[in-house]
Formats: C-alpha cells, structure tokens, sequence
C-alpha cells in the first residue's frame, strides 16, 4: 500500500484498502475556520439537534482567520459565532481573536491596519497554525472545511479539505465515508539550487501534470530530494496539492518530521503519541515522475490558473502593479527570510505587501537581526507595507477593507497558491503565483524577474 | 421525484472556480441562516469576469436566476472547498451542472448539500450550446435534448449519487435509509 492507503486502512479498522474502496475513516482532528465554521455549526445543529454535543471536545480545533481585520459586521459576527459556540461545547481548542472568553469582536479601523489588533490566544492563518499549535501528527487523519487543509500532508499524515455539510457530519459522528484515492509518486532528487524555493518544485509538477491532473488522487512526495527539504518547505509542496485537484498530499516520516512533532506537541501540551506510516515494497502508483531538484528554476504559474507555467527569466514583458507575500504557502518565517535577503539594502518599485501567516512568525521577523536591524525593519526599510495582523488577508481578496486586496484591475505577482480570476479581489485583475524570491525580486523591477540575478 | 427539466442553459468555459461561483467577499453570509442563504443565491456566478460573460446568470436586483441548468467545461467548481459554492447556485434555483469534468469537494459538497445534480458529460457541450439556449435534460435516460436542433447527447449517469440529491442532501438520505435515526 502507499502512504496514503496505509493510514486510510488504519483510520477504518481494515487491514488493507486499495484504490477505489469506500470506507468509513474516523477522524483524529476537525478543524474549521470563521469563513466555514458558522455554517458547519449550522448544519450539525440542524441535523444532530440544537442540545447536541459534538463527538469528541478535544478533536475539534477552530481558527479565525479569514475574515478578521475588517470592519464588516457580518464577518466580525462570525467570529461571535465561534465563540459562542466554544463556550457552549466546552472546546479546549479554540484561537480566539481576542481574549474575553464573553466579549465581542469588532474591528476597530481608527487603528488602522498594520497594528496588531488581537490577544494572545490569536494564531492566525489556520494550516500554518495547525502545526504550530501542535495539532498535526503522523499517521492521522485531519479533516478541515478548506482547501489548503492538505498542506499538513507535510507531516506524514493524511489531511483533506471537506465542505460545510461533511463536517457538520464528522462533528457529530466523528467519521466520514471516503473513497481512497489513487496515488501519484512523485520523487524527489538531488537539491535545490540558490534562488529556488520549494514553490517552484510544485509550480513545477502542476505545470507538468495540469491543474486538474491530480483530480480525485493523492500525490506522495518522497525520495532523497524530498529529505533535503525543510518542514516549511514541505509544507508548500503539500499546501498546493489541491491545485492540481489532488486530494491529498504527502510526504515520507523522517528525523525532521519527529523533532517538529514531538517539539510542538510538547510545547503545547497537545497529545504526544502518534504512529507514521511508512513505505511499502509492493506500492501501486497511477502515475510515476521523478524531478531533479537541481534543475529546477524560479517558475510561475501565470494568470488565471496554477497550472500555466513559465519561467521567471522568460517574462521580462510582463509589467507589474504590486506584489504579495503572504499566506499559508508563501508567509512563512523562511518565505520572509527569504523575500528579506533579496530586498536587502534595496527598495521596491511598486505597492509591496507582507502578511505573516501567524503571530509567532511575526514575533520571528520582529527579533531575528541581521547585522544591526530586524528583519521586519529590513523590509519595512525596502518599503514593504508590513502588517501585524497576521491572517488569510488579501489572499482569497476578501472583504473590500481587507489589507492589500485588489479594489482595481490591477495586476499582482504573490507568493499565494491560487490565481484564478478574482481571487484577490477585483475579478478583472490578474495574478502571477511565484516563490517569495521572485515576487522579491519582481518588487525591485516592476516586472516578473528571476530572483538569480540579485543574488551574486 | 422530478427527473425531466426543461429550461435555458448558461454556458461558462473551462475552469470556472469556486471564486466565480461565489466571490469570496461573500463569504460573509453563513448558508444555514435562511436569508443569507437567498442572498448567496442573488450573487452565484457573479464572479465571472464581465469581459467574458456579459450576462450576468442572475440579472441585477434579483434573487434567482431564469436559467436552471448550467453547462460548463473541464474542471468545473475548482479551486476552494466553499459549500457556499454549489449552495449559492441551488439558491439560485441551479437545479442541474452540466459539464465536462468537475473537481472533486465541489462535486461532493453538491451531494452532500442535495443542492443540485452534477452531471458528467463527454461531449464538449460549452462549444456547442450558447447562452439562453433551451434544453430538456432526463435524469433516468441520462440525455440532453436541445430543442432547437433536436440533436441528444448522453452523459455519465449518476449512479449512487442520484438518491442521495434526491433525497435532499447526506443527511436526509441518511434518515432515509436508516443510516441515521429518523429524528434526532
Ligand atoms: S492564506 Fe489563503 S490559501 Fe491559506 S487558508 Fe487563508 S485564504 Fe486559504
């Protein structure tokens, strides 16, 4: 069995399942978010019954983060619901905006929108909280009402995003019936080169498999390319699965994977034990690439789908209005350290945005110092707009206020994952997909530039 | 249960993501609130660019669109897992999705939500059908019959998902099929 198969088999009791076979998987986490989460209360409180207790209090975890730095009251509302719905249920796992446990949450514009504006319970942009929080562990299932819920698929378990309906089901009951996917194998070699980040592997193998290539499939990375990689790395390659249409993405347990784990488990107090799985002799792939990391360049996917990929160093032409670093794939402290060292002592030719994807990376960026400065002094210093509320933001556009969403047709390079029209809001604007690095280096020129030619 | 519809089509190309069904900035609205649930029907498909689709699928000030079936291409409902996205159609009173190929949790979520049916059909019908063109599509035969030529295409029949749409969604099936006790 493959990775995948072998933790499917587990979570419903069978001793081996394979590609094709529907069967009932119980589910070691839920998590849901401001966006997903009313409506899911929604739906099991219709169905299970207004007094219902959700199946198991520990299992559930609930992040605001969407829609959070914004002064619709619908959106604000959301968040109430949450809370109001924790308190009821007794959850233990919940990343509340703020801090009183009865209060209300209210954006409050006269703060404006770089400033931190949230307790300390806060944690930000869900898939990369998740691990930080300590909330992914090998060998489990984790179902979450969003798309990007495969980026834990880093951790050697198996994560897929389910829609509103389904997870008022795994709410009550604490299962959900699945088809086991057929999985591609994807293996990884040699290293990555300077200038390229673990953004252009995927940009890369969506290019080459389509971005509906991996529809209804799991894609396991492995190999020894995939061990050079760094958990943030492997948590970008796993976080854009879903853009070809995989269900789910996954990489193989090692060292790194433990130390992380057991780190953030402890830090956190959250359950410690777990069982990976790992590989088989006898795996069944339905599709088989191998990718030579070493000869991989700065790669875009280009306006409007991730699957329409270029290289960097061949889109010179392509004029741009600003440039995005942010969220669950590319707003991470190594993304950042990375958009840093281009920007460096430089600054950028058009409107440049950075949103952490959580509060501890920007803690991270607010103490790491290079030399005399800080890192976030660094940036702010090359004239990026550095906002403290860190959340989804302007990746999936948002509400009109939202910190650097496209009110116009304007044209954005982003280090985000997803570029279909409208995306990041205005739905004649377009959207460039690239690494940190090349969206950095694109900021110096105004047009898409490969981020090698900053680096000598 | 219904399973002949006749109605005019609006046809969308290839891709057509969960952010053109329902643009994010609606997301606000929480489907289980019964008004907000007709207000995410009054912007399905809104997010289509207006260079490419100049008419629009619910016409300005109105709750529910005039065309009950949709016919797309490869891909349909990519992108997020938003269940707003096929409950914003069904709010629109989408009763059918034609198309090429969907993804995999917009196709899901439209069974689970018992929202509409998504029908899998081989032949590009997007290039062959344009907007406002009226077709009678038979569930139990699995064909489209378009009027004005009178020429039938078949497609994918939906098998085990039927009853569960039929049905009104996961849940109800559920009941119904003594999966889940009648009444909680
Ligand atoms: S940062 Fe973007 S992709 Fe990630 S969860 Fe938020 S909206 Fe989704």
């Amino acid at each position: 069995m493959t990775l995948t198969e072998k933790i499917l088999a587990r979570a419903s009791g069978k001793a081996t399942v394979q590609a094709g076979d529907n069967v009932w998987v119980s589910a070691d986490i839920l998590m849901t978010h401001d966006v997903c989460g009313p409506g899911t209360i929604g739906v099991f409180k219709r169905e299970f019954g207004k007094t219902a207790k959700v199946w198991d209090k520990n299992k559930i975890v609930i992040i605001p983060d969407h829609y959070i730095f914004t002064a619709d009251s619908l959106s604000n509302r959301n968040v109430d619901i949450l809370r109001d719905f924790v308190r009821e249920q007794g959850l233990p796992y919940f990343y509340d905006v703020i801090d009183d446990p009865n209060g209300q949450w209210k954006f409050d514009t006269t703060k404006g929108l770089l400033n931190r504006q949230y307790g300390s319970r806060y944690a930000g942009v869900c898939h990369t909280a998740l691990p930080q929080k300590g909330h992914t562990r090998p060998g489990e299932i984790l179902f979450g009402t969003d798309s990007h819920t495969c980026m834990a698929g880093a951790f050697n378990e198996f994560a897929t995003g389910i829609g509103n309906t389904d997870a008022g089901f795994v709410m009550g009951a604490g299962k959900l019936l699945l088809k086991v996917p057929p999985t591609m194998h994807f293996r990884l070699e040699g290293k990555m080169q300077p200038g390229v980040m673990a953004k252009d592997i995927i940009l890369h193998c969506i290019g080459e498999i389509g971005f509906d290539g991996a529809t209804y499939r799991a894609m396991q990375f492995d190999g020894e390319g995939a061990r050079h990689l760094s958990i943030d790395d492997r948590m970008t390659v796993a976080n854009m699965a879903i853009e070809a249409g995989g269900k789910n993405g996954i990489f193989e347990f090692d060292e790194q994977t433990r130390a992380f784990v057991d780190y953030r488990c402890k830090l956190n107090g959250t359950k410690a034990d777990y069982q990976p799985v790992e590989r088989d002799a006898d795996e069944k792939f339905i599709y088989e690439m191998v990718v030579d990391l070493s000869k991989l360049e700065p790669t875009v996917a280009c306006h409007p789908d991730p699957g329409q990929r270029k290289l960097a160093k061949d889109m010179s032409t392509v004029k741009l209005d600003r440039a995005y670093v942010g969220s669950c794939t590319g707003g991470k402290t190594s993304d950042f350290l990375e958009f840093a060292r281009v920007l460096n002592g430089k600054r950028v030719m058009i409107d440049t945005f950075g949103v952490p994807a959580t509060p501890e990376i920007v803690h991270d960026l607010q103490t790491a110092r290079w030399g005399e400065k800080t890192v976030w002094q660094i940036l702010v210093d090359a004239g990026v707009q550095m906002t403290e509320n860190a959340g989804c933001s302007a990746c999936l556009g948002g509400p009109v206020d939202t910190f650097g969403r496209m009110n116009k047709p304007l044209v954005c390079i982003s280090a985000t994952n997803r570029n279909f029209p409208g995306r990041m809001g205005h739905k004649e604007s377009k959207v460039f997909l690239a690494s940190p690095a090349t969206v950095a280096a694109s900021a110096l020129t105004g047009h898409v530039t490969d981020p090698r030619e900053y680096l000598s | 249960m219904q399973s002949v519809f006749t109605g005019p089509v609006y046809v969308v190309r290839d891709n057509i993501d969960t952010d053109q069904i329902i643009s994010a900035q609606y997301l606000n609205l929480v489907p289980t609130i019964q008004e907000e649930y007709k207000k995410l029907g009054s912007y399905a498909l809104a997010g289509l660019p207006d260079s490419l689709y100049p008419t629009r699928y619910v016409k300005e000030g109105q709750m529910e669109s005039n065309y009950p079936i949709v016919i797309g291409g490869r891909n349909f409902g990519c992108g997020s897992s938003r269940e707003h996205a096929p409950i914003a159609l069904g709010a629109a009173k989408c009763r059918i999705v034609l198309a090429e190929s969907f993804a995999r949790i917009f196709f899901r979520n439209c069974v689970a939500t018992g929202e509409l049916y998504p029908c899998e059909c081989a032949d590009r019908l997007c290039d062959v059908l344009k907007t406002g063109d009226v077709v009678t599509v038979d569930l139990d035969k699995a064909t489209v019959t378009v009027k004005e030529t009178g020429k039938v295409y078949s497609f994918k029949a939906l098998g085990d998902v039927r009853p569960v749409v039929d049905a009104g969604g996961l849940f109800n099936y559920a009941r119904k099929t003594g999966m889940m006790p009648a009444s909680t």
